[in-house]
């Protein structure tokens, strides 16, 4: 299935900031946990992540540090901030509006009110 | 295939992948490194998973996405790595990086300060003008020379030549039996400054062997010389013009409240100001070298086209208007300085040409440049040799003829090996070299000014 690419990117900041609320991270592991956690439905464009990164870096949701990983190599780990989990529950809040709203009309789609004069009685 | 020479594959299409990512300007060092570990994260998990290598390469790059529209990411969020910063003293990762540049800068303000004392000295320990004006060159380089040679590690066998080679001009300009004009204000007299205007670009260019740390040989050490001259010149114009600003401020404001800043802005502010500013100046340039587009080669790109305007617009006006009648020292400086232009334009817009590149408009209207220079100064030799012959050889005359001669052997090759490249038949490097090669011949000309025309010309 194809995600929307507007989708992708409105959804990208609250899934980065609750990964990353979840522990501290590193950018292909923060793409792998977006994969498992839609199974493999949801397929980012890995390049993107990090200036997305540097930019909740830069507005002080994240904090990075730079450590090494198994191979020896230096990597760049990123740890949510205060504010970083003030943004996400914000977030969270209005993906809750949305997906509210969302539900309710999906519902309303799915029992469509009859046609003609019927439908004066109201929905559903 | 052996695991091992797969490896080696893989780490040749990284090294390649890496190379692609660090020629984007918005893309820094770090940010590639980071991206590089997602890479080979990915491709690990991918082999893995039973790709092998190739496959596996293919894929993560393709997942990391089209390099344009990332890059146009990073440039969106920093927006600022556009404009390429100056960072004089950086804070270095480790820390070490930072000292070294804090005690760069401690050792340059040294020399600048050493610099204005010696200056000073020279002016409240000589009351001749003539001599004060004759030595400032040979107290304020040799600081200038100092710091290169300290920042570039020079042998004190290498310093100790130079210093020898240098002392003798300033002996030259100091004990020659220079006469004055007669009259009631005695002035010096012709050879005298000539050499005293010559003997500066002497020491210049022996400046410039330390500027290559001694490794004056190098075509490229010299034409990085050239760079750093016409970089220098920008910024010691640029600090002139906040100086002077700032100076006439606080000339104003002072006087506000009747206190005449004159005799301080004589007697201190001068003579360690300007050799600060060449210091400072200089200091910049090599600072900066890598940081900012170079401001000189932008300038040529400008006056070039302007420049083969007026040069033709002179010309018609020569042929149409003349013969030549008024034939003296004042045409021929006229001359040189036309060519000096011409030579600069060319010179600093060679400096920062890619040699790889074709040919192009640009070559064409170069080309056009120094022939219509060429063209101009044919014209006005012609007359001028006639009119010289007639009327016999000054020094002066002599000094403007010869560096007439200097730059127009420089020209006409530099315009000979030009054509050659625009026509495909030579390589650009070609034209590069000679620009180099043919710089020691400018140091060699004005030491002969300064050595030999006093004694021919009878110091007059």
């Amino acid at each position: 299935m194809h995600i929307d690419k507007d989708l992708v990117a409105a959804s990208a900041t609250p899934l980065v900031l609750g990964i990353l609320a979840e522990g501290e991270s590193y950018g292909y592991a923060i793409v792998k946990r977006v994969n498992e956690l839609s199974d493999g439905r949801m397929q980012w464009t890995d390049g993107m992540l990090y200036p997305l990164l540097h930019r909740l870096e830069r507005n002080g949701y994240v904090r990075a540090s730079w450590g090494t990983s198994e191979a020896g190599r230096r990597r760049k780990h990123y740890a949510i901030t205060e504010a970083g989990l003030e943004a996400l529950a914000e977030r969270q809040k209005q993906w809750d509006v949305v997906a509210d709203a969302l539900r309710q009309v999906w519902q309303a789609a799915s029992h469509p009110p009859f046609p003609g004069p019927a439908t004066a009685g109201g929905i559903a | 295939m052996s695991e091992a020479a797969r490896g080696d594959v893989l780490e040749e299409q990284i090294d390649q992948w890496r190379g692609f990512v660090r020629r984007r300007r918005a893309i820094s060092a770090s940010d590639v490194e980071e991206m590089e570990d997602h890479l080979r994260e990915q491709i690990a998990d991918l082999g893995a998973n039973g790709l092998d290598d190739e496959e596996a390469f293919l894929v993560a790059v393709r997942r990391m996405g089209n390099l344009d529209a990332v890059s146009r990411e990073f440039a969106r969020e920093h927006s600022h790595r556009l404009w390429k910063q100056l960072v004089l003293v950086p804070e270095a990762d480790d820390g070490a990086g930072g000292l070294t540049r804090w005690r760069e800068l401690g050792v340059l303000l040294a020399f600048a300060v050493g610099a204005g004392l010696a200056v000073k000295l020279l002016f409240t320990s000589v009351d001749d003008e003539i001599a004060q004006i004759r030595n400032l060159a040979f107290t304020v380089l040799p600081f200038l020379a100092g710091w290169f040679a300290w920042k570039r590690g020079v042998t004190w066998r290498v310093c100790a030549a130079l210093a020898v080679v240098a002392a003798v001009p300033a002996l030259a300009v100091n004990l020659y039996p220079f006469e004055t004009t007669p009259g009631p204000y005695p002035a010096p007299g012709m050879t005298a400054v000539l050499a005293i205007t010559h003997a500066p670009v002497v020491l210049g260019l022996l400046v410039g062997v330390l500027h290559t740390g001694g490794n004056w040989r190098s075509h490229d050490r010299r034409m990085d010389f050239v760079r750093f001259v016409g970089e220098l010149a920008m910024y010691l114009a640029l600090i002139t013009l906040g100086s002077m600003i700032l100076v006439g401020l606080t000339f104003g404001v002072l006087a506000l409240v009747d206190v005449d800043l004159e005799p301080f802005f004589e007697d201190w502010l001068l003579p360690f100001g300007v050799p600060g500013a060449l210091l400072v100046a200089a200091w910049l340039v090599e600072a900066k070298k890598s940081v900012v587009e170079n401001i000189a080669p932008v300038l040529t790109r400008v006056f070039t086209p302007l420049a083969v305007l007026m040069l033709l617009a002179d010309l018609v006006a020569l042929v149409v208007n003349g013969p030549l009648t008024t034939v003296d020292r004042e045409l021929l400086i006229l001359m040189d300085a036309v060519l000096v232009l011409v030579l600069f334009l060319l010179l600093y817009s060679i400096s920062a040409r890619d040699p790889l590149a074709p040919p192009n408009v640009f070559d064409w209207l170069q080309l056009a440049l120094v022939g219509a220079a060429l063209a101009v100064d044919a014209v006005a030799l012609t007359a001028m040799l006639t009119r010289i012959a007639e009327f016999g050889f000054t020094a002066n005359k002599t000094a403007a003829l010869g560096l007439n001669l200097v730059l127009l052997v420089h020209l006409a090759w530099s315009a000979w090996l030009m054509a050659g490249f625009v026509r495909g038949r030579r390589p650009f490097a070609a034209v590069e070299r000679w620009q180099t090669t043919y710089l020691p011949f400018y140091a060699a000309w004005a030491g002969l000014v300064v050595l030999v025309f006093p004694p021919v010309f009878g110091f007059a």
